[in-house]
């Protein structure tokens, strides 16, 4: 929630401000698209902790935040990231470590809990996933949701279709919703009080940013108000959700930004050969992310010949012909 | 002319594919396979992923379902919910075909893709059902994709993240879940389908080369063999069609 005041702030200020240790927090993006890496980033540099994550399919950055540490619980649908890591490799090794506790939902499920905390419902219905161990296994105890008010009591339910079998369902499946305490989002265009336009697919974003208590958007470009007024309904996002407006070009490096630069295939490779070994991680860590003290630090280090051969074709929205293996 | 099990693989998935299918496409060998298939046989069949992109360009081969190469030339870039529901609601979904990959799959199609070992203590974790689920679910015909391992093929799957036939003919039934189920598993070795009255897995082909004892060697569960016969190899056709429109970089073959 944000007022019609400016909202420009820095990146470290902005985490500092709304992203607290044991909060719950989503990010948005999908596997290895426009995932607000630079503020993933800042979070690890901050050190923060016992972060409850909502996820349906964040890979790049879900990944480098379980890596550092910063997570402790994460509702998830999906931890891979593409052929760089089928399944991801530090989330695989903290679930097999018992380092970080988990509930697994599946994507339309996640999609639909950030939808219905978006409304302001309870819950929310689908048919998707009856008879399967989504619903038959649970990752946090009973016990545990008792004694915790910010997780609901059941981790979903299955009920007869009050309307006897309207639309040929004899049950469904009912959803909690999620409501973060922060939602941060990477777009391509923002005006200085949070309104903002993404181009290409939107994901789940909107749904995410209307379900938190703060909402923090990073941005390749601060655009003029009147510019975005003149096209609004190609906004997806109102100021009124915005806490803070971060202007951070290159935002979602590594992973792609359509129509501004693809994913760094090598850089996602790179990352997945040190995560597999607790020694090489920590040290990547230091020195790309602690080391670079800022994301520009980070892109200093990648230097702008590596950063261009990413840049966007115009027609397209990405790098044709892009070394990818 | 030779050729690859991938490329068998992928060429055996796109035979699946009909004229006018949307089908639903995760990554790896399945976009190369919705890729042929739209190439070769069904060129009005419409690909979809559950990112939201729908009849996306696809100029290159998006390496994840999030790949900017789906946005590119796609009727709609929307999100999630639209995916999803374009599978649930039955006007739409009825004509989605879903193809499918897993670590694990049990005689009645049921499929893992969550972890090996116990739930809550797992020896191997896998990324979770995606929308894998939610697909499965929804759809009335699915092609999954196996290696043929004896330990992928168990008796029971360790977790049952995606339904297939659950436990057998009214299974989907009781559970509440909409009718449908996978329709083929197509592996390394051969393809499988399901056998209409008990919903088993049988064996309907096997590719040349290799034979049906083989094919139950790699098998922890045992299947009808007795419907079995030989898969005609890809044709050069298929074949020229899969390395020069599909795949030119060689990126998934």
């Amino acid at each position: 929630m944000g007022t019609g005041a400016e909202k420009l702030m820095a990146l470290d200020e902005a985490i500092k401000k709304y992203v607290k240790d044991g909060c719950h927090l989503s990010i948005g993006g999908f596997t290895l698209n426009r995932n607000p890496m630079a503020a993933v980033y800042e979070i690890i540099r901050q050190r923060k902790k016992r972060l409850h994550c909502y996820a349906h399919s964040n890979g790049t950055g879900i990944d480098e935040l379980i890596g550092a540490g910063c997570v402790s619980r994460l509702d998830i649908a999906y931890g891979g990231n593409g052929k760089a890591a089928p399944t991801c490799i530090r989330f695989r090794a903290a679930v097999q470590q018992g380092k970080i506790q988990i509930e697994d939902y599946s994507n339309y499920h996640m999609s639909l809990r950030f939808h219905a905390g978006a409304m302001g419902l309870p819950f929310i219905v689908t048919r998707s996933g009856m008879g399967t161990d989504i619903v038959n296994r649970w990752g946090y105890s009973r016990e545990m949701r008792s004694k915790d008010p910010k997780i609901p009591c059941k981790k979903l339910e299955i009920i007869d279709n009050p309307f006897e079998d309207w639309c040929g369902a004899s049950k469904v499946v009912l959803l909690p919703a999620i409501n973060p305490d922060v939602t941060i989002i990477h777009v391509q265009k923002a005006d200085k009080f949070g309104t903002c336009r993404i181009e290409g697919l939107t994901f789940c974003d909107a749904d995410q940013v209307k379900a938190a208590k703060n909402v923090i958007i990073t941005c390749e470009e601060i655009v003029d108000t009147e510019e975005l007024r003149k096209k609004p309904e190609y906004n997806q996002i109102p100021f009124i959700h915005v806490s803070a407006v971060v202007h951070v070009p290159f935002g979602a490096y590594p992973s792609a930004c359509y129509n501004y630069y693809d994913y760094d295939p090598q850089y996602l490779n790179q990352v997945s050969k040190f995560a597999k070994d607790d020694t090489l991680y920590n040290d990547y860590l230091d020195r790309f992310v602690y080391g670079a003290k800022s994301h520009q630090g980070f892109l200093d280090m990648m230097g702008t010949d590596r950063l261009a051969n990413l840049k966007a074709d115009k027609k397209t929205g990405y790098a044709v012909d892009l070394d990818r293996r | 002319m030779d050729y690859t099990l991938r490329e068998m693989m992928a060429i055996m998935a796109a035979r699946e594919i009909h004229d006018g299918d949307i089908v639903f496409c995760g990554t790896g060998i399945s976009m190369v396979a919705a890729m042929a298939a739209k190439h070769i046989s069904a060129p009005q069949s419409i690909i979809f992923f559950e990112t939201g992109a729908i009849d996306s360009k696809l100029e290159e081969i998006p390496m994840a379902v999030s790949d900017s190469r789906v946005m590119y030339g796609a009727a709609s870039n929307g999100g999630l919910l639209d995916a999803f529901a374009t599978m649930q609601n039955r006007i739409t979904g009825d004509h989605v075909i879903g193809i499918l990959g897993a670590a694990q799959v049990d005689k009645y199609g049921n499929l893992n893709s969550t972890c090996i070992g116990d739930y809550s203590n797992p020896r191997t974790r896998f990324s979770g059902s995606g929308g894998a689920c939610d697909v499965a679910s929804f759809v009335p015909r699915c092609i999954i994709f196996m290696q043929h391992e004896k330990r992928k093929f168990p008796v029971k799957v360790d977790y049952l993240t995606s339904p297939g036939y659950l436990d057998g003919p009214k299974g989907r039934e009781n559970a509440g879940l909409m009718p449908g189920g996978p329709t083929a598993v197509i592996t390394n070795m051969g393809v499988m389908r399901f056998d209409n009255t008990t919903k088993e897995m049988y064996l309907a082909g096997y590719y040349p080369g290799i034979t049906p004892r083989k094919i139950l060697d790699n098998m922890e569960f045992s299947v009808d063999i007795s419907k079995a016969t030989e898969v005609p190899p890809p044709t050069t056709k298929e074949l020229n069609i899969l390395r020069e429109k599909c795949d030119p970089q060689r990126l998934l073959l």
